[in-house]
């Protein structure tokens, strides 16, 4: 028999219904930061979420370093993409939401009192699954986000701000010659990356991506994540995706949820080629649900 | 998930190919040392005639891990037992060839008077085959136990050919007459050795495979 427990590949698999109790008593997951060696940007306690009476995410517990991609996996409905939303507050708009327990971005307690939540959600920046350009000009699609936050004293500034940003979002070169056209004119991707720009305009720290590349074809997705890649340098960015070759392409970190748990975090390496947990290795081998 | 069954069906057809092609290969290593120890000339040419089988599983096994690769980009166990499949592909596909070295050698061998009563070869060669059916055998039932058996079956191998060696060269030493058919004797024994190289691969390739553990080169 397997050594492991994990089973075995040239047979099927059942007994799901054995994992829920083989994770209750699973110990937490360790701090990836500390693994990681790098400086821990994000840190989650013990995070409850509730709609309503419904518990969404269950005693998360996590550390997110700096400066690197973390993935979020899982299959639909296991509160990967709200907890993405607990990270800026973007739950604070749903009427009927609970949120216990502690996460903290540099230190600070981001659900504490006093905190400035549109601060917040400049240092902490999001990209969405359908990209949503304002309907204006290319350009003022940038530019809006640093005037309102004051980031740029005259138009120099302003323009340079907006092309570094366009370059960072690697859509200068398409877009230089047109910047007052319509960004609703765009393709897809451009349109994409064009509101990465958006984000990166008002220097944030950390970029969250909720399902960046889904909804685009696979060489606007391939340009989405080279950018990633290269934008790791600057930003901690935190990736939602369905696609598990995505999230092993892209990030340096996996975490896989199920059911509003944290099931198991590591390196994405170790996550798809020696995950620890059954259920994970259930996931990323595709023997779910 | 609809496609879990058709990807399943793939790797079930993946490992029956990979488990027929070790049954040629193990065959065809008993036909030529029995061959060669019976001085039986039939059997020496059917084993130099039939390599095609092999040959052709080799490509077939080997196109259909690039296919599951390619199409599935499985990950974690399943991407460990493709690559492992790869690797056991290429180590029987050399048993294969292995087993037609020992029918060359025995064509050369047997155009002279016997050396000596073979004993030593034969034993190299049930513990060579043994090798390779556990290793085998450990692939189907994914038994890390069985797979570390095998490594630690190697060390009577390699024993066994220093002694054919030195043995032979006693011989070779007396008489020059038997330095030809003894030479060939020691590639024989060499072959053998090989052979159980190339279980050895196979078991760790299995403990690769069912545990992740990488014990090639003492590694752990």
């Amino acid at each position: 028999m397997s050594e492991t427990g994990v089973k075995p590949p040239f047979h099927s698999i059942s007994g799901m219904s054995t994992l829920a109790s083989a994770l209750e008593s699973r110990p937490s997951p360790p701090a990836v930061a500390q693994q990681s060696g790098r400086a821990c940007k994000i840190t989650v306690q013990g995070l409850n979420f509730f709609y309503g009476l419904k518990r969404a995410l269950e005693n998360i517990s996590i550390d997110i370093p700096a400066n690197l991609v973390t993935a979020f996996i899982g299959p639909s409905g296991c509160g990967k993409s709200t907890f993405l939303r607990t990270l800026n507050r973007m739950n604070d708009i749903i009427p009927g939401t609970r949120l216990d327990g502690e996460i903290k971005i540099d230190g600070e307690d981001i659900y504490g009192g006093g905190i400035d939540v549109v601060g917040l959600r400049r240092r902490v920046g999001m990209v969405f699954q359908k990209s949503n350009p304002f309907p204006k000009s290319i350009f003022e699609n940038i530019a809006y986000g640093v005037r309102i936050n004051g980031l740029a004293g005259s138009r120099a500034e302003l323009n340079e701000r907006v092309e570094e940003s366009l370059k960072q979002a690697a859509i200068w070169d398409e877009v230089k010659d047109r910047l007052h056209d319509s960004a609703l004119a765009l393709s897809g991707g451009q349109q994409q990356r064009l509101c990465i720009a958006r984000a990166l305009a008002v220097k944030p720290d950390v970029l969250l991506m909720d399902e960046p590349a889904s909804a685009l074809d696979p060489i606007a997705t391939q340009r989405i994540e080279e950018l990633i890649y290269h934008l790791k340098a600057t930003y901690t960015i935190v990736i939602v995706t369905h696609n598990m070759q995505q999230a092993a392409r892209v990030s340096d970190l996996t975490a896989f949820f199920w059911l509003g748990r944290l099931v198991e975090v590591g390196a994405t390496d170790r996550i798809f080629t020696n995950p620890l947990e059954k259920l994970t290795e259930d996931y990323v081998t595709g023997r779910f649900g | 998930m609809a496609q879990v069954p058709h990807f399943q069906e793939e790797l079930d057809q993946l490992k029956a190919r990979l488990l027929e092609m070790g049954g040629l290969a193990e065959d065809r290593v008993r036909s030529a040392v029995r061959a060669l120890v019976e001085r039986d000339h039939a059997l020496v040419e059917t084993v130099l005639a039939g390599d095609d089988p092999i040959n052709q599983l080799h490509i077939e096994i080997d196109s259909r891990c690039v296919k599951l690769l390619a199409l599935h980009q499985p990950m974690a166990v399943d991407l460990r037992s493709i690559l492992s499949a790869v690797k056991i592909n290429t180590d029987l596909e050399r048993v294969g060839d292995l087993a037609i070295n020992i029918a060359e050698a025995a064509v050369r061998y047997l155009a002279h008077p016997p050396v000596k009563e073979l004993i030593d070869i034969p034993r190299m060669a049930d513990i060579a085959h043994g090798m390779l059916r556990d290793a085998l055998d450990a692939f189907v039932r994914r038994d890390t136990t069985l797979a570390q058996q095998v490594l630690d079956a190697d060390d009577a191998l390699d024993a066994l050919k220093t002694q054919v060696f030195r043995e032979l060269l006693t011989y070779m030493l007396q008489d020059p007459h038997t330095i030809e058919p003894s030479l060939d004797l020691i590639l024989v024994s060499r072959h053998l050795e090989r052979i159980g190289d190339h279980a050895t691969n196979i078991a760790e390739d299995v403990i690769f495979m069912v545990s992740a553990r990488d014990v090639r080169h003492h590694a752990q």
